[in-house]
Protein backbone atom coordinates (compact mmCIF):
# COMPACT_ATOMS: atom_id res chain seq x y z
CA UNK A 1 0.00 0.00 0.00
CA UNK A 2 2.90 2.24 0.69
CA UNK A 3 4.30 1.77 -2.60
CA UNK A 4 1.16 2.56 -4.01
CA UNK A 5 0.81 5.73 -2.46
CA UNK A 6 4.15 6.82 -3.13
CA UNK A 7 3.53 5.69 -7.13
CA UNK A 8 0.57 7.92 -6.95
CA UNK A 9 1.82 10.81 -5.39
CA UNK A 10 5.34 10.82 -8.17
CA UNK A 11 2.52 10.16 -10.55
CA UNK A 12 0.37 13.04 -9.33
CA UNK A 13 3.31 15.65 -8.80
CA UNK A 14 4.71 15.14 -12.23
CA UNK A 15 1.37 15.84 -14.07
CA UNK A 16 0.70 18.78 -12.03
CA UNK A 17 4.41 19.86 -12.59
CA UNK A 18 4.16 19.39 -16.45
CA UNK A 19 0.78 20.89 -16.75
CA UNK A 20 2.12 24.37 -14.72
CA UNK A 21 5.75 23.79 -17.44
CA UNK A 22 2.58 23.19 -20.53
CA UNK A 23 1.82 27.02 -19.87
CA UNK A 24 4.59 28.48 -18.96
CA UNK A 25 7.77 27.10 -21.17
CA UNK A 26 9.22 29.73 -23.63
CA UNK A 27 9.42 27.25 -26.27
CA UNK A 28 5.63 25.68 -27.40
CA UNK A 29 7.68 22.17 -28.73
CA UNK A 30 8.41 22.40 -24.99
CA UNK A 31 4.56 22.72 -24.24
CA UNK A 32 3.81 20.00 -26.55
CA UNK A 33 6.35 17.75 -25.05
CA UNK A 34 5.48 18.61 -21.16
CA UNK A 35 1.85 18.13 -22.36
CA UNK A 36 2.64 14.31 -23.70
CA UNK A 37 4.66 13.85 -20.54
CA UNK A 38 1.46 14.82 -18.35
CA UNK A 39 -0.43 12.18 -20.70
CA UNK A 40 1.62 9.66 -19.75
CA UNK A 41 1.41 10.63 -16.32
CA UNK A 42 -2.25 10.52 -15.64
CA UNK A 43 -2.18 7.25 -17.74
CA UNK A 44 -0.14 5.93 -15.06
CA UNK A 45 -2.79 7.55 -12.09
CA UNK A 46 -5.63 5.31 -14.51
CA UNK A 47 -3.47 2.30 -14.28
CA UNK A 48 -3.27 2.47 -10.57
CA UNK A 49 -6.56 2.80 -10.25
CA UNK A 50 -7.15 -0.30 -12.20
CA UNK A 51 -8.69 1.19 -15.28
CA UNK A 52 -5.78 -0.17 -17.58
CA UNK A 53 -7.97 -0.30 -20.93
CA UNK A 54 -8.68 3.87 -20.29
CA UNK A 55 -4.62 4.40 -19.51
CA UNK A 56 -4.03 2.29 -22.87
CA UNK A 57 -6.13 4.14 -24.52
CA UNK A 58 -5.09 8.01 -23.17
CA UNK A 59 -1.65 6.51 -24.22
CA UNK A 60 -2.53 5.61 -27.80
CA UNK A 61 -5.22 8.35 -28.81
CA UNK A 62 -3.70 11.13 -27.05
CA UNK A 63 -0.14 10.75 -27.22
CA UNK A 64 0.20 7.94 -30.35
CA UNK A 65 -2.19 10.59 -32.51
CA UNK A 66 -2.93 13.74 -30.97
CA UNK A 67 0.73 14.54 -29.57
CA UNK A 68 2.29 13.68 -32.78
CA UNK A 69 0.14 16.11 -34.92
CA UNK A 70 0.21 18.91 -32.29
CA UNK A 71 3.92 18.60 -32.42
CA UNK A 72 3.52 18.31 -36.23
CA UNK A 73 2.00 21.81 -36.19
CA UNK A 74 3.85 23.71 -33.35
CA UNK A 75 7.51 22.53 -34.76
CA UNK A 76 6.88 23.31 -38.48
CA UNK A 77 5.22 26.83 -37.65
CA UNK A 78 7.33 29.84 -37.35
CA UNK A 79 6.41 31.38 -33.92
CA UNK A 80 7.31 34.51 -32.26
CA UNK A 81 8.51 33.82 -29.30
CA UNK A 82 8.31 37.51 -27.62
CA UNK A 83 5.10 38.20 -29.40
CA UNK A 84 3.33 34.75 -28.13
CA UNK A 85 4.65 35.82 -24.51
CA UNK A 86 2.91 39.44 -25.19
CA UNK A 87 -1.00 38.46 -24.43
CA UNK A 88 0.25 36.82 -21.31
CA UNK A 89 -0.90 39.08 -18.61
CA UNK A 90 -4.04 40.31 -20.94
CA UNK A 91 -5.73 37.00 -21.07
CA UNK A 92 -4.60 36.00 -17.54
CA UNK A 93 -7.80 36.73 -15.68
CA UNK A 94 -10.00 34.56 -18.60
CA UNK A 95 -7.89 31.88 -18.11
CA UNK A 96 -8.13 31.93 -13.54
CA UNK A 97 -11.84 32.63 -14.76
CA UNK A 98 -12.35 29.31 -16.85
CA UNK A 99 -9.54 26.98 -14.26
CA UNK A 100 -11.87 28.20 -11.43
CA UNK A 101 -15.25 27.34 -13.17
CA UNK A 102 -13.96 23.87 -14.31
CA UNK A 103 -12.65 23.53 -10.71
CA UNK A 104 -16.15 24.25 -9.27
CA UNK A 105 -17.54 21.38 -11.90
CA UNK A 106 -14.95 18.98 -10.61
CA UNK A 107 -15.11 19.48 -6.85
CA UNK A 108 -19.40 19.54 -8.18
CA UNK A 109 -19.58 16.40 -9.72
CA UNK A 110 -17.41 14.60 -6.95
CA UNK A 111 -19.43 15.80 -4.52
CA UNK A 112 -17.66 17.78 -2.53
CA UNK A 113 -19.85 20.79 -2.84
CA UNK A 114 -23.78 20.17 -2.30
CA UNK A 115 -23.58 16.40 -2.17
CA UNK A 116 -26.49 14.92 -3.99
CA UNK A 117 -26.84 11.40 -4.74
CA UNK A 118 -26.15 11.39 -8.13
CA UNK A 119 -22.76 13.08 -7.78
CA UNK A 120 -19.91 10.71 -9.24
CA UNK A 121 -18.00 10.85 -5.61
CA UNK A 122 -21.38 9.21 -4.50
CA UNK A 123 -22.05 6.85 -7.31
CA UNK A 124 -18.49 5.43 -7.07
CA UNK A 125 -18.81 4.91 -3.52
CA UNK A 126 -22.15 3.01 -3.49
CA UNK A 127 -20.99 0.73 -6.55
CA UNK A 128 -20.11 -2.82 -5.85
CA UNK A 129 -16.21 -3.69 -6.61
CA UNK A 130 -16.78 -5.67 -9.91
CA UNK A 131 -13.18 -7.52 -10.46
CA UNK A 132 -14.96 -10.77 -12.15
CA UNK A 133 -14.32 -9.16 -15.40
CA UNK A 134 -11.84 -7.14 -16.91
CA UNK A 135 -12.47 -3.35 -17.55
CA UNK A 136 -12.07 -4.04 -21.28
CA UNK A 137 -15.41 -6.33 -21.36
CA UNK A 138 -16.95 -3.81 -18.61
CA UNK A 139 -16.94 -1.01 -20.83
CA UNK A 140 -17.76 -2.87 -24.15
CA UNK A 141 -21.12 -4.66 -22.23
CA UNK A 142 -22.41 -0.94 -22.10
CA UNK A 143 -20.78 0.91 -24.43
CA UNK A 144 -22.09 -1.50 -27.33
CA UNK A 145 -26.07 -2.10 -25.49
CA UNK A 146 -26.69 0.94 -23.42
CA UNK A 147 -24.98 3.85 -24.56
CA UNK A 148 -25.13 2.42 -28.28
CA UNK A 149 -26.89 5.39 -29.54
CA UNK A 150 -24.87 8.18 -28.02
CA UNK A 151 -21.44 5.90 -29.10
CA UNK A 152 -22.85 6.16 -32.94
CA UNK A 153 -23.59 10.05 -32.44
CA UNK A 154 -20.30 10.41 -31.17
CA UNK A 155 -18.67 8.28 -34.09
CA UNK A 156 -21.18 11.02 -36.40
CA UNK A 157 -19.70 14.17 -34.74
CA UNK A 158 -16.40 12.67 -35.78
CA UNK A 159 -17.23 12.34 -39.05
CA UNK A 160 -18.87 15.33 -39.87
CA UNK A 161 -15.25 16.86 -38.54
CA UNK A 162 -13.55 14.92 -40.68
CA UNK A 163 -15.25 15.29 -43.81
CA UNK A 164 -15.25 19.21 -43.02
CA UNK A 165 -11.44 19.05 -42.65
CA UNK A 166 -11.22 17.17 -46.20
CA UNK A 167 -13.12 19.58 -47.65
CA UNK A 168 -11.49 22.57 -46.21
CA UNK A 169 -8.73 21.13 -47.45
CA UNK A 170 -8.87 19.55 -50.70
CA UNK A 171 -7.62 21.54 -53.77
CA UNK A 172 -8.05 20.15 -57.08
CA UNK A 173 -5.61 21.92 -59.33
CA UNK A 174 -6.04 21.47 -62.95
CA UNK A 175 -3.07 19.93 -65.38
CA UNK A 176 -1.42 17.94 -62.69
CA UNK A 177 -1.13 14.93 -64.24
CA UNK A 178 -1.36 12.27 -61.60
CA UNK A 179 -0.60 8.58 -61.71
CA UNK A 180 -3.39 6.42 -62.26
CA UNK A 181 -2.33 2.66 -60.60
CA UNK A 182 -5.13 0.90 -61.99
CA UNK A 183 -4.68 1.77 -65.68
CA UNK A 184 -1.27 1.09 -65.08
CA UNK A 185 -1.89 -2.14 -64.11
CA UNK A 186 -4.32 -3.29 -66.49
CA UNK A 187 -2.01 -2.24 -69.75
CA UNK A 188 -1.78 -5.43 -71.72
CA UNK A 189 1.51 -7.11 -71.57
CA UNK A 190 1.94 -6.44 -75.06
CA UNK A 191 2.04 -2.58 -75.17
CA UNK A 192 4.70 -2.71 -72.27
CA UNK A 193 7.17 -5.12 -73.07
CA UNK A 194 9.08 -6.80 -76.26
CA UNK A 195 10.95 -9.54 -76.05
CA UNK A 196 14.05 -9.60 -77.96
CA UNK A 197 16.61 -12.16 -78.70
CA UNK A 198 19.85 -10.68 -78.77
CA UNK A 199 22.46 -12.47 -80.07
CA UNK A 200 25.64 -12.35 -79.30
CA UNK A 201 27.98 -9.78 -80.15
CA UNK A 202 25.23 -8.77 -81.95
CA UNK A 203 23.95 -6.16 -79.94
CA UNK A 204 19.69 -5.32 -80.39
CA UNK B 1 16.61 -23.17 3.96
CA UNK B 2 15.03 -22.86 0.10
CA UNK B 3 11.76 -22.27 2.14
CA UNK B 4 12.93 -19.20 3.41
CA UNK B 5 14.42 -18.32 0.03
CA UNK B 6 10.90 -19.04 -1.84
CA UNK B 7 9.27 -16.64 1.17
CA UNK B 8 11.95 -13.90 0.72
CA UNK B 9 11.61 -13.73 -3.00
CA UNK B 10 7.46 -14.20 -2.95
CA UNK B 11 6.56 -11.73 0.03
CA UNK B 12 9.44 -9.39 0.90
CA UNK B 13 9.32 -6.41 -1.39
CA UNK B 14 13.24 -6.34 -1.74
CA UNK B 15 12.86 -9.99 -3.04
CA UNK B 16 10.33 -9.33 -5.04
CA UNK B 17 12.14 -5.76 -6.99
CA UNK B 18 15.24 -8.39 -7.09
CA UNK B 19 13.12 -10.84 -9.04
CA UNK B 20 11.35 -8.62 -11.45
CA UNK B 21 14.93 -6.95 -12.00
CA UNK B 22 16.32 -10.47 -12.51
CA UNK B 23 13.69 -11.02 -15.31
CA UNK B 24 14.05 -8.01 -16.96
CA UNK B 25 17.76 -8.89 -17.39
CA UNK B 26 16.70 -12.15 -18.52
CA UNK B 27 15.25 -10.63 -21.36
CA UNK B 28 17.10 -7.67 -22.22
CA UNK B 29 20.54 -9.36 -22.54
CA UNK B 30 19.52 -11.98 -24.70
CA UNK B 31 17.63 -9.10 -26.62
CA UNK B 32 20.87 -7.09 -27.19
CA UNK B 33 22.45 -9.98 -28.17
CA UNK B 34 20.48 -11.16 -31.03
CA UNK B 35 19.98 -7.26 -32.20
CA UNK B 36 24.23 -7.77 -32.68
CA UNK B 37 23.85 -11.12 -34.11
CA UNK B 38 20.45 -9.67 -35.99
CA UNK B 39 23.07 -7.07 -37.64
CA UNK B 40 25.68 -9.93 -38.75
CA UNK B 41 22.68 -11.96 -40.12
CA UNK B 42 21.36 -8.92 -42.32
CA UNK B 43 24.58 -8.42 -43.96
CA UNK B 44 25.28 -12.35 -44.49
CA UNK B 45 21.62 -12.28 -45.94
CA UNK B 46 22.17 -8.86 -48.20
CA UNK B 47 25.95 -10.33 -49.41
CA UNK B 48 24.81 -13.74 -50.35
CA UNK B 49 21.61 -12.30 -52.17
CA UNK B 50 24.03 -9.91 -54.23
CA UNK B 51 26.85 -12.55 -54.95
CA UNK B 52 29.12 -11.35 -52.17
CA UNK B 53 31.07 -12.85 -48.52
CA UNK B 54 29.63 -10.05 -46.06
CA UNK B 55 31.46 -9.98 -43.12
CA UNK B 56 34.23 -12.64 -42.58
CA UNK B 57 36.99 -10.74 -41.54
CA UNK B 58 36.30 -10.59 -37.33
CA UNK B 59 36.65 -13.96 -36.35
CA UNK B 60 35.89 -17.09 -37.90
CA UNK B 61 33.15 -16.55 -40.17
CA UNK B 62 33.25 -12.63 -39.14
CA UNK B 63 31.40 -14.00 -36.35
CA UNK B 64 33.15 -11.26 -34.00
CA UNK B 65 31.43 -8.37 -36.43
CA UNK B 66 28.71 -7.35 -34.16
CA UNK B 67 31.56 -6.55 -31.46
CA UNK B 68 33.78 -5.11 -33.18
CA UNK B 69 30.88 -2.66 -34.07
CA UNK B 70 29.89 -1.98 -31.20
CA UNK B 71 33.05 -1.31 -29.69
CA UNK B 72 33.40 0.99 -32.34
CA UNK B 73 30.73 2.96 -31.31
CA UNK B 74 31.33 3.38 -27.81
CA UNK B 75 34.48 4.24 -28.56
CA UNK B 76 34.11 7.34 -30.88
CA UNK B 77 33.59 10.74 -29.45
CA UNK B 78 29.62 11.99 -28.94
CA UNK B 79 29.77 15.38 -31.15
CA UNK B 80 26.47 17.87 -30.30
CA UNK B 81 26.07 20.24 -33.13
CA UNK B 82 26.44 23.12 -31.46
CA UNK B 83 23.09 24.54 -33.21
CA UNK B 84 21.27 21.99 -32.25
CA UNK B 85 19.21 21.51 -28.51
CA UNK B 86 21.54 19.66 -26.49
CA UNK B 87 19.05 18.21 -24.29
CA UNK B 88 16.13 17.10 -26.31
CA UNK B 89 19.28 15.66 -28.69
CA UNK B 90 20.77 13.73 -26.15
CA UNK B 91 16.81 12.74 -24.82
CA UNK B 92 15.59 11.37 -28.32
CA UNK B 93 17.98 8.05 -28.75
CA UNK B 94 17.57 7.27 -25.53
CA UNK B 95 13.09 7.68 -25.92
CA UNK B 96 13.83 5.66 -29.25
CA UNK B 97 16.00 2.89 -27.64
CA UNK B 98 13.74 2.08 -24.30
CA UNK B 99 10.32 2.11 -26.12
CA UNK B 100 11.90 -0.73 -28.05
CA UNK B 101 13.24 -2.60 -24.75
CA UNK B 102 10.15 -2.08 -22.43
CA UNK B 103 7.45 -3.46 -25.11
CA UNK B 104 9.03 -7.51 -24.39
CA UNK B 105 7.73 -6.82 -20.84
CA UNK B 106 4.52 -8.31 -22.41
CA UNK B 107 5.56 -10.88 -24.95
CA UNK B 108 4.82 -14.42 -24.12
CA UNK B 109 8.25 -16.44 -24.77
CA UNK B 110 6.17 -19.94 -23.53
CA UNK B 111 3.62 -20.85 -21.74
CA UNK B 112 3.73 -18.81 -18.50
CA UNK B 113 7.38 -17.20 -19.29
CA UNK B 114 6.41 -13.56 -19.10
CA UNK B 115 7.48 -10.99 -17.40
CA UNK B 116 4.05 -8.90 -16.93
CA UNK B 117 0.92 -10.74 -17.71
CA UNK B 118 -1.73 -7.95 -18.06
CA UNK B 119 -5.08 -8.09 -19.32
CA UNK B 120 -4.14 -5.37 -22.40
CA UNK B 121 -1.14 -6.64 -23.55
CA UNK B 122 -2.13 -5.82 -26.92
CA UNK B 123 -2.89 -2.77 -26.45
CA UNK B 124 0.10 -2.02 -24.53
CA UNK B 125 2.14 -3.16 -27.24
CA UNK B 126 0.28 -0.72 -29.36
CA UNK B 127 0.59 2.17 -27.38
CA UNK B 128 4.44 1.67 -26.88
CA UNK B 129 4.58 0.76 -30.15
CA UNK B 130 2.83 4.56 -31.20
CA UNK B 131 5.64 6.18 -29.09
CA UNK B 132 8.63 5.16 -31.03
CA UNK B 133 7.62 7.88 -33.50
CA UNK B 134 8.77 10.72 -30.74
CA UNK B 135 12.23 9.32 -30.55
CA UNK B 136 12.82 10.30 -34.41
CA UNK B 137 10.21 13.39 -34.36
CA UNK B 138 12.26 14.54 -31.44
CA UNK B 139 15.52 13.49 -33.30
CA UNK B 140 14.63 15.43 -36.26
CA UNK B 141 13.63 19.01 -34.66
CA UNK B 142 16.45 18.91 -32.07
CA UNK B 143 18.95 18.37 -34.88
CA UNK B 144 18.13 22.06 -36.67
CA UNK B 145 19.12 20.91 -39.84
CA UNK B 146 16.94 20.24 -42.73
CA UNK B 147 17.73 16.80 -43.87
CA UNK B 148 17.09 15.48 -40.11
CA UNK B 149 13.94 17.53 -40.11
CA UNK B 150 12.61 15.77 -43.34
CA UNK B 151 13.43 12.87 -42.40
CA UNK B 152 11.72 12.92 -38.84
CA UNK B 153 8.71 14.53 -40.50
CA UNK B 154 8.17 11.69 -43.41
CA UNK B 155 8.79 9.29 -40.81
CA UNK B 156 6.40 10.43 -38.36
CA UNK B 157 3.83 10.50 -41.25
CA UNK B 158 4.90 7.40 -42.17
CA UNK B 159 4.65 5.71 -38.89
CA UNK B 160 1.46 7.30 -37.85
CA UNK B 161 -0.08 6.03 -41.43
CA UNK B 162 0.75 2.67 -41.09
CA UNK B 163 -0.23 2.25 -37.23
CA UNK B 164 -3.61 2.58 -38.43
CA UNK B 165 -3.91 -0.13 -40.71
CA UNK B 166 -1.63 -2.52 -38.00
CA UNK B 167 -4.59 -1.70 -35.43
CA UNK B 168 -6.70 -2.99 -37.44
CA UNK B 169 -5.09 -6.19 -37.42
CA UNK B 170 -4.75 -6.50 -34.07
CA UNK B 171 -8.99 -5.76 -33.59
CA UNK B 172 -9.09 -8.86 -36.33
CA UNK B 173 -7.06 -11.20 -34.09
CA UNK B 174 -8.83 -10.40 -30.49
CA UNK B 175 -12.10 -10.97 -32.42
CA UNK B 176 -11.18 -14.05 -33.20
CA UNK B 177 -9.62 -14.73 -29.48
CA UNK B 178 -11.65 -12.73 -27.26
CA UNK B 179 -8.74 -11.01 -24.88
CA UNK B 180 -6.14 -8.50 -25.21
CA UNK B 181 -3.77 -10.78 -22.98
CA UNK B 182 -0.77 -11.90 -25.53
CA UNK B 183 -0.83 -15.73 -23.58
CA UNK B 184 -4.49 -16.19 -24.34
CA UNK B 185 -4.03 -15.05 -28.31
CA UNK B 186 -1.45 -18.09 -28.14
CA UNK B 187 -3.86 -20.25 -26.30
CA UNK B 188 -6.60 -19.73 -28.81
CA UNK B 189 -4.06 -21.24 -31.67
CA UNK B 190 -3.68 -24.48 -30.18
CA UNK B 191 -3.38 -27.16 -32.61
CA UNK B 192 -1.42 -27.81 -36.30
CA UNK B 193 0.09 -25.16 -37.68
CA UNK B 194 -3.05 -24.62 -39.98
CA UNK B 195 -4.96 -23.40 -37.15
CA UNK B 196 -2.52 -20.70 -36.31
CA UNK B 197 -4.36 -17.60 -37.31
CA UNK B 198 -1.88 -17.17 -40.74
CA UNK B 199 -4.27 -19.09 -42.58
CA UNK B 200 -8.15 -17.84 -41.57
CA UNK B 201 -6.62 -14.52 -41.58
CA UNK B 202 -3.97 -14.80 -44.52
CA UNK B 203 -4.87 -11.29 -45.61
CA UNK B 204 -4.25 -9.54 -42.36
CA UNK B 205 -1.21 -11.53 -42.29
CA UNK B 206 0.11 -9.99 -45.39
CA UNK B 207 -0.74 -6.26 -44.16
CA UNK B 208 0.22 -7.02 -41.06
CA UNK B 209 4.00 -7.75 -42.43
CA UNK B 210 3.98 -4.57 -44.74
CA UNK B 211 2.86 -2.24 -42.12
CA UNK B 212 5.59 -4.03 -39.35
CA UNK B 213 8.32 -3.19 -42.76
CA UNK B 214 6.78 0.68 -42.59
CA UNK B 215 6.99 0.97 -38.95
CA UNK B 216 10.38 -0.10 -38.69
CA UNK B 217 11.23 1.98 -41.31
CA UNK B 218 12.82 -0.63 -43.55
CA UNK B 219 12.93 -0.86 -47.38
CA UNK B 220 11.14 -0.21 -49.42
CA UNK B 221 9.50 1.88 -46.98
CA UNK B 222 12.82 3.35 -45.17
CA UNK B 223 12.03 7.11 -46.98
CA UNK B 224 12.83 8.40 -43.76
CA UNK B 225 16.85 7.70 -44.03
CA UNK B 226 17.33 7.36 -47.74
CA UNK B 227 20.29 7.90 -48.47
CA UNK B 228 19.98 9.30 -51.90
CA UNK B 229 18.27 12.37 -50.73
CA UNK B 230 18.33 12.69 -47.12
CA UNK B 231 22.11 12.23 -46.08
CA UNK B 232 20.45 9.48 -43.55
CA UNK B 233 17.62 10.79 -42.50
CA UNK B 234 16.70 12.02 -38.64
CA UNK B 235 19.96 10.41 -37.53
CA UNK B 236 21.64 12.34 -39.52
CA UNK B 237 23.55 14.51 -37.39
CA UNK B 238 24.13 11.77 -34.61
CA UNK B 239 27.29 9.97 -34.50
CA UNK B 240 28.71 7.43 -31.76
CA UNK B 241 26.79 5.59 -29.40
CA UNK B 242 23.72 7.95 -29.77
CA UNK B 243 23.79 6.78 -32.97
CA UNK B 244 24.45 3.48 -31.78
CA UNK B 245 20.92 3.69 -29.46
CA UNK B 246 19.39 4.60 -32.68
CA UNK B 247 20.61 1.40 -34.14
CA UNK B 248 19.82 -0.83 -31.65
CA UNK B 249 16.22 0.59 -31.20
CA UNK B 250 15.69 -0.33 -34.77
CA UNK B 251 16.41 -3.19 -34.95
CA UNK B 252 15.04 -4.51 -31.36
CA UNK B 253 12.00 -2.85 -33.04
CA UNK B 254 12.10 -5.21 -35.83
CA UNK B 255 13.19 -8.13 -33.43
CA UNK B 256 9.76 -6.93 -31.27
CA UNK B 257 7.42 -6.73 -34.15
CA UNK B 258 8.77 -10.20 -35.34
CA UNK B 259 8.01 -11.60 -32.26
CA UNK B 260 4.43 -10.05 -32.45
CA UNK B 261 3.75 -11.22 -35.56
CA UNK B 262 4.78 -14.94 -34.16
CA UNK B 263 2.66 -14.35 -31.59
CA UNK B 264 -0.40 -13.29 -33.20
CA UNK B 265 -0.40 -15.12 -36.41
CA UNK B 266 2.45 -17.72 -36.11
CA UNK B 267 1.20 -19.60 -33.08
CA UNK B 268 3.96 -17.93 -30.69
CA UNK B 269 5.62 -20.91 -29.04
CA UNK B 270 3.63 -23.44 -29.94
CA UNK B 271 4.60 -26.27 -32.24
CA UNK B 272 3.45 -27.03 -35.65
CA UNK B 273 2.44 -30.69 -35.14
CA UNK B 274 1.09 -31.28 -31.93
CA UNK B 275 2.49 -34.95 -31.60
CA UNK B 276 5.66 -36.32 -29.49
CA UNK B 277 8.73 -35.27 -31.13
CA UNK B 278 7.49 -31.97 -32.00
CA UNK B 279 6.29 -31.06 -28.56
CA UNK B 280 9.09 -32.80 -26.90
CA UNK B 281 10.96 -28.77 -27.79
CA UNK B 282 10.59 -26.04 -25.81
CA UNK B 283 8.11 -23.78 -26.36
CA UNK B 284 10.83 -21.02 -26.43
CA UNK B 285 12.60 -22.77 -29.17
CA UNK B 286 9.89 -22.81 -31.52
CA UNK B 287 9.32 -19.40 -31.08
CA UNK B 288 12.65 -18.37 -31.73
CA UNK B 289 12.49 -20.14 -34.63
CA UNK B 290 9.38 -18.30 -35.70
CA UNK B 291 10.49 -14.89 -34.61
CA UNK B 292 13.95 -15.80 -37.14
CA UNK B 293 11.64 -16.66 -39.83
CA UNK B 294 10.35 -13.26 -40.12
CA UNK B 295 13.46 -11.78 -39.49
CA UNK B 296 15.03 -13.33 -42.61
CA UNK B 297 11.93 -12.04 -44.46
CA UNK B 298 12.67 -8.39 -42.80
CA UNK B 299 16.41 -9.08 -44.72
CA UNK B 300 15.26 -10.70 -47.98
CA UNK B 301 12.77 -7.85 -48.32
CA UNK B 302 15.78 -5.37 -47.87
CA UNK B 303 17.47 -7.49 -50.46
CA UNK B 304 15.16 -7.32 -52.86
CA UNK B 305 12.82 -4.59 -53.12
CA UNK B 306 13.44 -0.66 -54.50
CA UNK B 307 12.46 2.13 -52.13
CA UNK B 308 9.15 3.71 -52.87
CA UNK B 309 8.40 6.85 -53.68
CA UNK B 310 6.56 8.72 -50.83
CA UNK B 311 3.08 9.14 -52.12
CA UNK B 312 2.64 5.41 -53.37
CA UNK B 313 3.91 4.48 -49.62
CA UNK B 314 0.83 6.97 -48.82
CA UNK B 315 -1.09 5.65 -51.47
CA UNK B 316 -0.43 2.29 -49.99
CA UNK B 317 -1.19 3.20 -46.27
CA UNK B 318 -4.42 5.13 -46.31
CA UNK B 319 -5.96 3.78 -50.16
CA UNK B 320 -5.22 0.44 -49.61
CA UNK B 321 -4.67 -1.00 -46.31
CA UNK B 322 -7.03 0.96 -44.46
CA UNK B 323 -10.27 -0.04 -46.24
CA UNK B 324 -9.12 -3.56 -47.07
CA UNK B 325 -8.27 -4.11 -42.95
CA UNK B 326 -11.42 -1.95 -42.28
CA UNK B 327 -13.23 -4.34 -44.35
CA UNK B 328 -11.67 -7.55 -43.18
CA UNK B 329 -12.17 -6.13 -39.54
CA UNK B 330 -16.91 -6.16 -40.43
CA UNK B 331 -16.36 -9.27 -42.32
CA UNK B 332 -14.33 -11.29 -39.33
CA UNK B 333 -16.99 -9.81 -37.06
CA UNK B 334 -20.07 -11.18 -39.60
CA UNK B 335 -18.47 -14.89 -39.88
CA UNK B 336 -17.75 -15.27 -36.42
CA UNK B 337 -21.04 -13.54 -35.13
CA UNK B 338 -23.24 -15.75 -37.81
CA UNK B 339 -20.95 -18.68 -37.90
CA UNK B 340 -21.75 -19.50 -34.19
CA UNK B 341 -17.75 -19.16 -33.40
CA UNK B 342 -17.45 -16.31 -31.40
CA UNK B 343 -15.26 -17.32 -28.86
CA UNK B 344 -16.32 -18.32 -25.72
CA UNK B 345 -15.37 -16.03 -22.92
Amino acid sequence: MILQALAFYVFAFVVMASAAMVVVSRNPVYSVLFLILAFFNAAALFVLIGAEFIAMILIIVYVGAVAVLFLFVVMMLDINLTELREGFLKYLPVGALIGLVLLAEILLGLGVIGNTPTSLGALAKAGPQVLAIDNTRAIGRVLYTQYFYLFQVAGLVLLVAMIGAIVLTLRTRPGVRRQRISEQLYRPKGDAVTVVKVPTRGGV
Amino acid sequence: MTADLIHFFTTNWLGQAIVILAQCLAVTIPLLVAVAYMTYVDRKVWASIQLRRGPNVVGPFGLLQPMADGLKLLLKETIVPSSANGVLFIIAPMIAFMTALVAWAVVPFDDGWVIADINVGILYLFAISSLGVYGIIIAGWASNSKYAFLGALRSAAQMVSYEVSIGFVLITVLLCVGSLNLSKVVLAQSGWFFNWFWLPLLPMFVIFFVSALAETNRTPFDLPMSEAELVAGFHTEYSAMTFGLFFLGEYANMILLSALGAVLFLGGWMSPIPYAPFTWVPGIVWFAFKIAFLLFIFSWTKGTLPRYRYDQLMRLGWKVFLPVSLGWVVITAAVLQFGGWVPKL
